[in-house]
């Protein structure tokens, strides 16, 4: 009996190879709910219902997934390329922050002017802060994931000077936040009376765009080239560092854009409060897509069904939701080994 | 100029040695790990549970040495998880770190919740007490600046002797630097790779479970979400600028935790014209800036972070 590489995934272990990790992960989870002696069903049902149940509660699964696809896609890009971009928290609070600065009345244009022009600033400071851990890597040799873990910290206390101090909203009641977003930057609400926005629909269209880029073109192959081995690629003749800075560039740009939908679409102004762990949860969604991007959508939807779902679980029967950060991490751990699966065969001789 | 003179005041001194204090078993447990091939990114989330679970046990009756104990234990079932993931199954370290930190917070999060579903703020405990250590604390400066600390802080200093004897001065030590050099080798000398690197990790998760039990234990006396924030990344940090070397470590925790006293000491004295945030930012930033002075001579354990196959060139 041995292990030997797969060379191709068949599209059914390929779907089976998270489903079943997911499973794995419920019946780890209902050990906590066995020790706060309630119904495992009962839990598992009202999450369910909780998050699918009603049409309200399916436009706020949507809203919640709309930051995880785009930190999703940050990290799948990124991971591809074996560039540790652990940041995502940071690039989406500088994104939002960018937006909230320019979107609340610093620029005025019509709103076919001023949408763009907020997300396009956003992902851009998303992207330029990825920028910095990119360089000091490929000039310095300096470990990518401890200076993307540390600037999440100093970009929250930046937010937090910034909307105590030059951009608090004098209208606040003394809170920490920023002026709202003037009504022409806002983006447009799909469904009305709740907070499904149109950063969904952005969201799915740069899942697409993503996955046609990694799986179609140059810029793609050479990512994955890169990530598989930085010597081969290097011996290919391919820039290395170049598409080490598209990709830095282009998974801060994603994660910004993250930041951008949820203070002009769902929340409106900024505060620190903004994002429960987004960029972290990006993580794990990136995983159980297996890093595939169209895969990224269908996985967010999951981890917004969980939050949301345990978000009403907990009030109904008491259970801290807490629970759902147990699900998520649980299924990161279950989507690692049942990965092994995809990765390799066994063969028995 | 005042704030120049708070370096050359024992308190001033005291308080580096106290914010060191969970730098030094973090570093302490992330060098062990990594000294022997593995990078360990759940620091953050076993410094969380040590934290919730030393504290926890106290507050339930058991005594303090219990308390720590049961700490050290936690963090070594969350690195016995690390270990088999990434050793013998081979799976990113990256990854399954991060998703160890992820579950090592929420289930400490959630295991306060369950135990303490509704308490208005954070109970407190009796936690250790600081005591004089006879001679030592005498010798003038040095002295009340180590050595009038609570017994965590002297543990630490204890540790970092003990794992630098082990690691340069025993068989023991030389098979898990050999581990993380040359696995190839080691197992040649008949050493098992796999066992060596999972206890590794084991024994340096524990460290750093008492790095974050230090905090409830020792520091707040009880036991706040978010409390650990980022001290395990920064541990990361500190074991490059250390070069995977004890002494060094040491010297590394104890140089941040004097630039974050001085930090929040300048934030007094400067307070009001600078906005508090910017102190707070200078540790994070102090760490990249370390980083980058050290990375570029940094001498990487030669076989981090690559998986180890039995058999295979």
């Amino acid at each position: 009996m041995r292990l030997e590489p797969r060379t191709q995934v068949p599209l059914a272990l390929a779907i089976a190879a998270p489903a079943s990790a997911i499973v794995l992960a419920l019946l780890l989870a209902a050990i906590p709910l066995l020790w706060a002696e309630v119904s495992v069903l009962e839990a598992y049902g009202l999450i369910f219902k909780g998050a699918l149940g009603s049409r309200f509660a399916v436009t706020e699964t949507l809203a919640r997934a709309t930051p995880l696809i785009f930190t999703g896609l940050a990290a799948a890009v990124a991971f591809r390329a074996k560039l540790w971009n652990i940041g995502a928290e940071g690039q989406l609070y500088l994104g939002a922050l960018t937006a909230a600065a320019v979107g609340t009345g610093a620029v005025t244009l019509p709103g076919f002017a001023m949408i763009p022009l907020v997300l396009i600033v956003g992902a851009l400071a998303g992207a330029l802060l990825m920028l910095i851990p990119t360089i000091l890597k490929l000039r310095l040799g300096v470990d990518e994931v401890v200076t993307t873990l540390l600037l999440n910290f100093v970009v929250l206390l930046f937010v937090s000077m910034m909307i105590e101090g030059p951009m608090k909203d004098p209208m606040g009641m003394g809170w920490p936040q920023s002026e709202p977003i003037v009504e022409a930057a806002t983006l447009p609400k799909l469904v009305a009376r709740t907070r499904v926005h149109a950063g969904l629909i952005l969201a799915i269209l740069a899942g697409i765009a993503v996955w046609i880029m990694m799986q179609r073109t140059t810029w793609g192959f050479e990512a994955r080239a890169v990530g598989a081995s930085p010597a081969a690629a290097r011996f290919a003749g391919m820039p290395v560092p170049r598409v080490m800075i598209r990709v830095g560039l282009i998974s801060g740009a994603l994660a910004g854009l993250a930041g951008v939908g949820e203070v002009a679409g769902l929340k409106g102004y900024l505060t620190l409060d903004l994002s429960p762990g987004f960029g972290y949860s990006g993580i794990v969604v990136a995983m159980l897509a297996q890093l595939n991007a169209l895969a990224v959508i269908v996985a967010a939807l999951f981890v917004a069904i969980v939050f949301v779902g345990a978000d009403f679980m907990s009030r109904a029967i008491g259970v801290s939701n807490y629970l759902a950060n147990l699900v998520v991490a649980t299924s990161l751990l279950t989507m690692l080994l049942a990965s092994l699966a995809t990765r390799y065969r066994l063969r028995w001789r | 100029m005042e704030i120049v003179e708070i370096l050359f005041t024992v308190s001033f001194w005291a308080a580096a040695t106290r914010i060191a204090t969970p730098l030094i078993f973090g570093t302490l447990g992330e060098l062990i790990c990594e000294r022997a091939g593995v990078l360990n990114l759940g620091i953050e989330g076993i410094m969380t549970a040590g934290a919730m679970a030393g504290w926890m046990a106290v507050y339930q009756g058991a005594d303090l040495w219990t308390g720590v104990v049961f700490a050290f234990a936690i963090g070594m079932i969350f690195g016995f998880i690390h270990g088999l993931f990434t050793v013998p199954l081979g799976l990113s370290q990256h990854v399954t770190g991060l998703g160890l930190t992820l579950l090592a917070t929420s289930l400490a999060y959630f295991t306060y919740r369950m135990i303490l579903p509704d308490v208005p703020s954070p109970p407190r405990i009796e936690a250790f007490q600081p005591f004089a250590i006879p001679i030592l604390s005498e010798i003038p400066f040095i002295g009340p600046a180590l050595f009038k600390q609570t017994a965590l802080t002297y543990l630490a200093f204890v540790s970092v002797a003990v794992v630098g004897l082990v690691l340069y001065k025993t068989p023991l030590g030389l098979a898990l630097r050999a581990v993380g050099e040359n696995p190839a080798a080691a197992e040649a000398q008949g050493i098992d790779v796999y066992v060596m690197r999972i206890g590794a990790v084991m024994i340096g998760s524990g460290f750093m479970a008492i790095g974050g039990a230090f905090l409830t234990m020792s520091a707040f006396n009880a036991f706040f979400f978010e409390m650990i924030a980022g001290r395990g990344w920064i541990c990361i940090a500190l074991v490059v600028f250390a070069s995977w070397r004890p002494g060094k470590a040491l010297l590394g925790a104890l140089l941040f935790g004097a630039f974050d006293a001085f930090q929040v000491r300048l934030q007094q004295a400067l307070g009001g014209d600078i906005p508090y945030q910017i102190f707070l930012m200078l540790p994070y930033a102090f760490s990249i800036l370390a980083l980058i002075v050290m990375s570029r001579r940094a001498a990487y354990p030669k076989a981090l972070m690559v998986p180890y196959r039995k058999g295979e060139r």
